[in-house]
């Protein structure tokens, strides 16, 4: 029984770990650069909710709605003044600041919110499940994040697929200058990504922060980079790439932690995605770079 | 007055000057070619003037407005569409979304569908495929996918960068019909071409790029009597 409940743990974890890691995967399809600052804009969302929640004492359903709205703005504002201007400057120059970024709000939060670690109240309120005569206990957390994280998944793929905008995404992440010609502004296309991807970590952060609840300045960090994993994982640039990436991410975490040890289930999650990038360096679902005929 | 004037265009790349002055007109009706050894610039120009790269000085007055003052993405909805060297289709959309790209600033669905159904007509072959990924279409019919997705837009005006280039000389034939139908239809074509025989049969003038420059220019049926155009380019 305690393998399943697990296995169940950890696919709640990876599904947080998609949620996020799309944020990163169709900024880099579309803006061909890594956002290192995404996990940072989770630890932000998570204050934006606890201090809507545990300061303010107002419900956690505002607090979401809030921190989603913050959050998108956050991240339109971040590609805006960052990012923006350095659209034709070398990938290494925009990783800098992306790195740059990622410490800004780190500082920015330490600031404001202090030192301390917080403990962050769920924002979700349904009862555990209890199966098999008590045995196995899945966290109403975990009843929630799974099929959110379904939906998320199904709702962008629909949007990418049949919506003009979607068409354009594609379009831009393929082909820039194609992309340009057919009249797509590129410019905004970019914002529209970064703010879907930025309103995705609105809704991780909920997620994570009710199943893992201390909540610092450094607690964006490990869940961007391991996102980051997930998504190289997967294939980066491929939206259920970043879906089986990040779930195989979370059961692999959980079921080293277990079985393995606890203090080495992070140096398992990088071990596995070496051996992925060895043997299939564009990740499992990784589109190979295509030979113009 | 022209539909289509570029005046005193110079293009940089860097410090290299690859375009050195050059104008030209485009009027209304008209296929203009320009010709010119790989190289030479022709793909430059075409660029400069849907705004992919920038001028350094010049002019590129389209109706009377600079289109070098616009936004690159706004310019195809002046009607100016532009159908890139290597094709460049969207491998991961299908035939059809390829096509639903090219009305990308059109609104009106009912007559979008209307369209796409005048491009199966003129391209039977995209219509069999509609449902394909463009990537998996065969170099031939990229080319005419390339061509349809830039009707889509009902340009008054297609500038083409060499349409005709890798294509067995069948395909080659039919490139060239498409774009004589096109020219009949009313849409003013811009055809860049290193096939100059076919490109000066089919155009009622043309211009001759030698490395950034603007070498000979005049009617099409003459150019391709001119004795040193035979000789540089023609293969006599
Ligand atoms: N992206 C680029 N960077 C630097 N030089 C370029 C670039 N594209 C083209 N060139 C140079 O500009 C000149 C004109 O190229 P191009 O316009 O592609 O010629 P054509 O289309 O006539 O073959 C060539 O010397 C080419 O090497
Ligand atoms: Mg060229």
């Amino acid at each position: 029984m305690s393998f399943i409940s697990y296995v169940i743990r950890g696919i709640s974890l990876g599904s947080v770990y998609s949620i996020i890691a799309l944020g990163y995967t169709m900024v880099y399809g579309i803006a061909k650069m890594l956002n290192f600052a995404h996990g940072d804009v989770i630890m932000i969302g998570g204050f934006i909710i606890f201090t809507i929640m545990s300061t303010m004492g107002l419900n956690p359903l505002i607090a979401v709605i809030v921190a989603i709205i913050l959050c998108t703005l956050l991240g339109i504002t971040i590609e805006r003044i960052a990012y923006k201007p350095l659209r034709k400057a070398p990938s290494l120059a925009v990783l800098i600041t992306a790195i740059g970024v990622s410490y800004f709000l780190q500082n920015f939060a330490l600031l404001i919110f202090g030192a301390d670690t917080k403990s962050f109240t769920s924002v979700i309120n349904v009862p555990d499940l209890k199966l098999a005569g008590g045995n196995l206990t899945i966290a109403g957390e975990t009843l929630v994040t799974i099929p959110l994280c379904i939906i998320i998944m199904i709702a962008l793929t629909t949007f990418v697929k049949k919506s003009k905008t979607g068409r354009g995404m594609v379009a831009v992440s393929e082909d820039r200058d194609a992309a340009i010609l057919m009249g797509v502004n590129v410019n905004r296309t970019i914002a529209i990504t970064f703010a879907i991807g930025s309103a995705l970590a609105a809704v991780a952060s909920a997620l994570m922060f009710s199943s893992y609840p201390s909540l610092s300045s450094a607690s964006g960090a490990m869940p961007g980079i391991k996102a980051f994993v997930a998504a190289v994982f997967g294939g980066i640039g491929s939206i259920p790439g970043a879906m089986i990436g990040g779930i195989l991410l979370g059961i692999i975490e959980i079921l080293g932690r277990a079985y393995i040890s606890s203090q080495l289930a992070d140096a398992i999650v990088f071990f596995v995605l070496i051996l992925v990038l060895l043997i299939k360096p564009t990740g499992i679902l990784g589109k190979q770079i295509q030979e113009k005929v | 007055m022209a539909m289509l004037e570029v005046k005193d265009l110079q293009v940089y790349y860097g410090v290299i000057q690859a375009i050195k002055g050059v104008s030209f007109k485009v009027n209304e009706g008209e296929v203009i070619a320009l010709i010119g050894a790989n190289g030479a610039g022709k793909t430059t120009i075409l660029h400069t003037v849907t705004g992919l790269i920038p001028a350094k000085t010049g002019e590129v007055i389209y109706e009377g407005i600079d289109l070098l003052k616009i936004p690159a993405h706004k310019i195809v909805s002046h009607g100016i569409a532009h159908v890139p060297e290597g094709r460049h289709v969207f491998s991961q959309l299908t035939v059809y979304e390829n096509l639903l790209m090219g009305a990308y600033t059109r609104s009106d669905k009912s007559e979008i569908e209307e369209t796409i159904e005048n491009v199966y007509k003129r391209f039977p072959r995209l219509k069999e495929r509609k449902g394909q990924y463009a990537g998996t279409l065969s170099g031939g019919e990229q080319q005419m996918l390339a061509m349809g997705r830039a009707l889509m837009s009902k340009p008054k005006i297609v500038l083409m960068d060499e349409p005709s280039m890798g294509l067995s000389p069948i395909l080659v034939e039919e490139v060239f019909d498409i774009i004589e139908s096109i020219r009949k239809s009313g849409t003013t074509v811009l055809l860049v071409e290193q096939n100059a025989k076919k490109a000066l049969s089919i155009a009622d003038r043309a211009y001759v790029l030698e490395t950034g420059n603007i070498v000979l220019e005049g009617d099409a049926a003459k150019l391709l009597n001119d004795e040193s155009v035979k000789k540089a380019y023609l293969g006599e």
